[in-house]
């Protein structure tokens, strides 16, 4: 029963990990996920969040064995 | 249509020449190709940057890119779409990305075009970090709407 959370570029850096397995909840969302993972830091506004690799809101539950990915906007192309 | 992240440098021009080459002959009924290349400046915000390293999400990143195309492909009438993105380091005068959109009409070309760009801009899990001039990196933290004086 676990949770995979992924971090990427400068918010990974700055939180000093690129992933790490939080243990699933039932009725957990993407917010409580990152609340859990940042020991209840504030979200920043700008950041994305993906779940199984599709980008979903912060209220979006999440099941178990999910990938939950946080990230700052994109700058690609 | 397919989606390629290269580790690799590579070039344009020879990309776009062998992804055509290998069209199929049913489908080659194209009269216009519209084409953009994305290159690395040595500056950027007034400040020299000397290399640049691209990061990216495995995985999700292709399926964005998958997802933009599709959405191109129902919303003009193009007959096929290729998109090349570098990853990894980058140099002044590399080419990072590379769009190009087969149809039968320029109309739909050019806006096919355009819209993947601005598309992948926007929504590619891509994120890019500078090596400046003094030796300092920094993160690149957004894109902008892609005019000079905007």
């Amino acid at each position: 029963m676990s949770i995979k959370v992924r971090y990427f570029a400068s918010l990974g850096e700055g939180l000093g990990r690129s992933e790490n397995d939080l243990e699933f909840v039932q009725g957990m969302s993407v917010q409580d996920i990152w609340l859990l993972a940042t020991s209840g830091a504030s979200i920043p506004d700008n950041i994305l969040a993906a779940v199984n690799m599709e980008y979903a809101d912060l209220e979006t539950h999440v099941h178990d064995g999910d990938e939950v990915a946080f990230f700052p906007p994109v700058t690609g192309g | 249509m397919e989606v390629k992240i290269c580790q690799e440098a590579f070039n344009p021009l020879q990309a776009i020449q062998d992804y055509q080459a290998a069209l199929p002959s049913a489908t080659v009924k194209f009269g216009a190709t519209s084409i953009f290349i994305g290159t690395m400046r040595d500056y950027n915000e007034g400040v020299d940057v000397q290399s640049m390293v691209l990061d990216y999400y495995p995985g999700m990143t292709e399926r964005q890119l998958g997802k933009i195309l599709d959405i191109a492909d129902q919303k003009w009438e193009i007959i096929d779409a290729y998109v090349v993105h570098k990853v990894g380091e980058i140099r002044p005068d590399e080419t990072i990305v590379l769009v190009a959109v087969w149809s039968a009409h320029r109309g739909d070309a050019f806006d096919a075009c355009r819209f993947i760009m601005e598309a992948l801009k926007s929504t590619a899990p891509f994120w890019k970090k500078e090596v400046l001039g003094s030796g300092q990196t920094r993160w690149v933290e957004k894109n902008t709407n892609g005019y000079k004086n905007a």
